[in-house]
């Protein structure tokens, strides 16, 4: 099994158990090793694209802006300009002789056609090289249209996807504090990093108005420029996908003061821990809110908890492995499968920290294997060693999970189903059970393989647990 | 007097908006997915490998390795062989491959990396390295993503395989080299199945039949297995003829040129087998090259799909298309459309080809008293903003266009490539009576379809 790692990343695999805790991260991709993450360039689109009111300009050759069209699930309730893909398409006439005129004519016409709240103007790999000025450019286009026109320093080469988050940070923290905060009420929050995927977001904002809050800025799901304008206003910033937008919420809070929480929406015991901990937040300013929330928490879960049980009863002792974008997201999945009575054997991430390693290694199981920045070998040496029932993951991991004869969940941007929040958790462990539990398993040649192999009585005892 | 100005004298969008193309490492990488244990490399950042291989995993629900030279920061200012070198070394010690097929990207194209000159050195710096892992091939193409798009770096890379590893190493006898470019993996199926009944043996260059649509394995295949053998490719250059399909493929990217011009295979180009006409002439140039009559199946589609023609005429006829996505699989289509009675108003390609305009009247002229309208270089907005004026019925291409489709409220046949929202893009026949019966029957179906959830009677006869 262990032939499937590249000496120069055995310190990015970890076996829980083996050896005192130890991981090295955050390295760039080793050439050749088929790594799952993007790059910069990837990580500035994915936290800015929710922006729907704005245009995002990708200043580059066409593939960067193709491949990122209309991808993701992430909804808007009123615009949709971030639905399409524009692009200065740059040709070879271009790279010799500069893009900046170019540049120049795309976004005006673009500006006076679609007439957007602002636009983002993206830099890939070869503007870096051939040395556009896109600060220059954007700024006498701001000048001429009236509308702020943010360069975001995107190259792809510059780093990796954590680096294009940052550089989506720096673009965003540009327009904050530019809108007025007169209705912004002392009892207010942004929500960072969320996505709005299958309309999670408005899923939060429901519990957050419950609990009396007021949400001044969605960032970046469902997002608009004008909220993104006066988010310096909202009391309190709350964090998720802590890689993404952690580095906006540490701007806003030197700047204006305004401190942040991370939260997770994700999982049941996630959810709740965030909204008490808002809770707590406020708890001077508004002493009736913790009564609110613990309401708020008590209702969901009486409702939630009576559905979860059939799912439980089919899924207890299945097998799970993770391997997502951000760690952050893993320790709530790691949470969530426990509460579905499952056993997480791999988790790992694209981006995690040490500190993420650390939380995940501390909240794991001994033998779970973790591991940073993986590729397809290792992914399918592991899942066949840990023999899973289910792969969570994005586009790139379904295959690997679905060639093996496992059972997949997407729990990346494509996604098409909400499973933030309380409903969230109903709608994950339904989509653990339509995938783990489904016959068609029985009829690939891997598991037909295995199941041949085991006693009488485990075949006997996985017969009663489907029909129950 | 107001001067009035025409369409073609308004100052066209400097920006492409919603894409009709991809980048040319991408068709590169689908090209290279072809020969038998092959890993594509892209030479350049981490991020485009990574984009495509989640766009070609999303069209055919395949593993897709694609491995990257990962270039940082410091690569692009000195120069990325080092970590080309390092990236080769890496693929070869774990996929156990025969070949690795190289493009370049936007990036290294232009920090200037000479990539033709780091394989050589590569080749000699780690002779040892290679030889322990059987020697593979590597081939290399230059596919900067600023110039053309995904179909000419699929043709590319195509040539760039015959150019750099074909030779006449004696072949089966009756051989046919078959470039049927970009299709589907059943369609590459189904060409096999037609050379062989033939009696001559098809080494089909790129064969995706079996690496982007494998059948459930009972252990992970790190390379899928299929693809044209390495030993086939070489003896391309002593077979006895070469087909290859396309008629907007241009001379300097044609693959069969490479093989006339080196070892004298004669070479017969093609319209892409799609419609009775140009799947005629293909039957016909295989009589002639094999000696032997179409067998008596082919004869029997044939004219089953000659009797669906006429079942079916009335359902489609005058209805009005729009076609777009790769040149040469437009052509085919409109050229299919067009003797089945349906008027293609609009033929679009988001690539630039000089031919396109050229193949789109020849397959029409002898139906249509005018050419269509047809258009290269061009993105969705303004296939839209043409087709709107035009009013279209139905549209075929990729699913891109669904929401044109949706908009005008017509259906969308889902052809070529991509298709991401809809099942089985890898299983999808065109080519060929069998592949056009498919695609007769699904385009009458949807406007049938069509006519029967707009009626407010509700036939469950029709």
């Amino acid at each position: 099994m262990t032939n499937s790692i590249f000496a120069e990343r055995k310190d990015q695999v970890h076996r829980k158990g083996d050896e005192p805790f130890q991981m090295s991260c955050d390295k760039d991709s080793l050439a050749g090793a088929v790594s799952q993450r993007a790059c910069v360039f990837c990580g500035s689109r994915v936290v800015l694209y929710p922006i729907t009111d704005a245009l995002h300009l990708v200043h580059g050759p066409i593939g960067c802006a193709a491949y990122t069209w209309d991808i993701r699930g992430a909804l808007s309730s009123g615009p949709e300009l971030h639905r399409h893909s524009y692009s200065t398409d740059l040709q070879e006439s271009d790279v010799i002789f500069g893009g900046e005129d170019k540049l120049y004519r795309a976004l005006t016409q673009l500006i006076d056609r679609i007439n957007p709240e602002a636009a983002f103007v993206y830099s890939t790999c070869i503007v870096g090289i051939i040395g556009d000025d896109l600060s220059g450019v954007c700024k006498k286009v701001e000048r001429e249209k009236g509308i702020p026109v943010i360069p975001v320093e995107s190259e792809g080469f510059k780093g990796n996807k954590r680096a294009g988050y940052n550089a989506a940070c720096r673009a965003m923290f540009q327009l904050v504090g530019t809108g007025a905060v007169d209705d912004v009420s002392p009892l207010s929050v942004n929500i960072l990093g969320d996505f709005n995927l299958a309309g999670e977001i408005w899923i939060i904002r429901e519990y957050l108005e419950r609990m009396g809050l007021q949400v001044v800025a969605n960032i970046t799901g469902d997002g608009r420029v004008g909220d993104i304008r006066r988010a310096h206003g909202a009391s309190l910033n709350l964090v998720q996908c802590s890689g993404s937008t952690i580095d906006l919420a540490k701007m806003i809070q030197d700047e204006y003061q305004r401190p942040f929480l991370r939260v997770s929406f994700f999982g049941v015991e996630d959810m709740a821990d965030s909204l008490y901990k808002v809770a707590d937040f406020f708890k001077d300013m508004d002493p009736q809110i913790l009564e609110r929330t613990k309401a708020l928490v008590r209702d969901e879960l009486s409702e939630l908890y009576p559905k979860l049980k059939k799912y439980r009863k089919a899924l207890e002792g299945k097998k799970a492995a993770i391997y997502v974008g951000g760690a952050f997201k893993a320790f709530s999945l790691v949470k969530a499968f426990r509460l579905l009575g499952m056993t997480v054997e791999l988790v790992g991430s694209q981006t995690g920290t040490e500190e993420d390693y650390r939380e995940l290694h501390e909240i794991t199981d001994p033998g779970t294997i973790i591991v940073d920045d993986s590729n397809p070998l290792e992914l399918s040496s592991f899942l066949e060693e840990k023999d899973v029932d289910i792969f969570v993951g994005g586009v790139k991991e379904r295959p690997i999970a679905y060639k093996l004869g496992v059972g997949f969940c997407d729990h990346n941007h494509e996604r098409k189903e909400a499973l933030e929040g309380f409903v969230g958790m109903l709608n994950f462990a339904k989509e653990v059970y339509s995938t783990v539990m489904s016959p068609v398993w029985r009829f690939t040649p891997r598991k037909q393989a295995l199941s041949s192999n085991r006693s009488k009585m485990d075949v006997r005892n996985e017969k009663k647990a489907i029909k129950n | 007097m107001k001067k009035k100005r025409l369409k073609t004298e308004k100052e066209p969008y400097v920006a492409t908006t919603d894409s009709c193309k991809l980048c040319a490492p991408l068709g590169a990488c689908l090209a290279f997915k072809g020969v038998e244990a092959s890993v594509p490399f892209l030479h350049g950042s981490q991020g485009c490998a990574t984009y495509m291989r989640r766009y070609v995993i999303s069209h055919f629900r395949e593993p897709v390795d694609i491995a990257s030279s990962s270039l940082g920061e410091k690569h692009a200012v000195y120069g990325g062989g080092p970590n080309l070198k390092l990236g080769l070394k890496n693929v070869m010690s774990k996929y156990n491959c025969g070949l690795i097929g190289v493009a370049t990207t936007c990036l290294t194209e232009t920090i200037g990396d000479d990539t033709s000159r780091l394989v050589k050195e590569f080749r000699e710096e780690f002779s040892e390295v290679t030889a322990g892992h059987g020697n593979p091939t590597i081939v290399n193409v230059s596919t900067p993503s600023y110039a053309g798009s995904h179909i000419d770096g699929f043709h590319s890379a195509v040539r760039a395989i015959v150019d750099q590893v074909a030779s006449n190493v004696q072949a089966f006898e009756n051989t046919l080299n078959l470039f049927p470019g970009f299709v589907s993996p059943a369609d590459t199926r189904y060409l096999k199945e037609i050379v062989h009944d033939f009696g001559l043996n098809p080494v089909i260059l790129p064969d995706i039949s079996e690496t982007l649509d494998a059948p459930a394995a009972s252990e992970y295949e790190k390379i899928p297995s299929g693809g044209t053998p390495i030993a086939s490719i070489k003896s391309m250059g002593s077979a006895s003829y070469s087909i290859e399909f396309g008629r907007c493929l241009s001379d300097a990217m044609s693959a069969s040129n490479v093989l006339a011009d080196r070892f004298n295979v004669p070479s017969r180009k093609l319209g892409t087998p799609i419609g009775l006409r140009e799947t005629d002439i293909f039957m016909n140039t295989l009589e002639e090259i094999s000696c032997r009559k179409v067998p008596i199946k082919y004869e029997r589609e044939r004219g089953r799909l000659i009797d669906s023609y006429v079942d079916g005429h009335k359902y489609v006829s005058g209805k009005r298309a729009v076609i777009y996505g790769d040149p040469d699989t437009v052509v085919g289509l409109v050229s299919f459309l067009t003797e089945i009675g349906i008027i293609p108003v609009l033929c679009a390609t988001g690539a630039k080809n000089q031919y396109f305009q050229t193949a789109i009247k020849a397959v029409t002229e002898d139906i249509l008293e005018e050419t269509p309208v047809t258009l290269d270089n061009i993105d969705f907005f303004d296939i839209e903003e043409t087709a709107e004026k035009l009013a279209p019925d139905v549209l075929l291409g990729s699913s891109k266009g669904y929401k044109l489709a949706r908009k005008w409220n017509i259906p969308l046949v889902r052809l070529g490539f991509p298709i991401h929202d809809r099942f089985g893009a890898q299983r999808i026949c065109q080519l060929g009576y069998k592949g056009t019966q498919d695609l007769f029957d699904i385009t009458v179906n949807a406007l049938i379809q069509a006519t029967q959830d707009r009626s407010p009677i509700g036939y469950t006869y029709i």
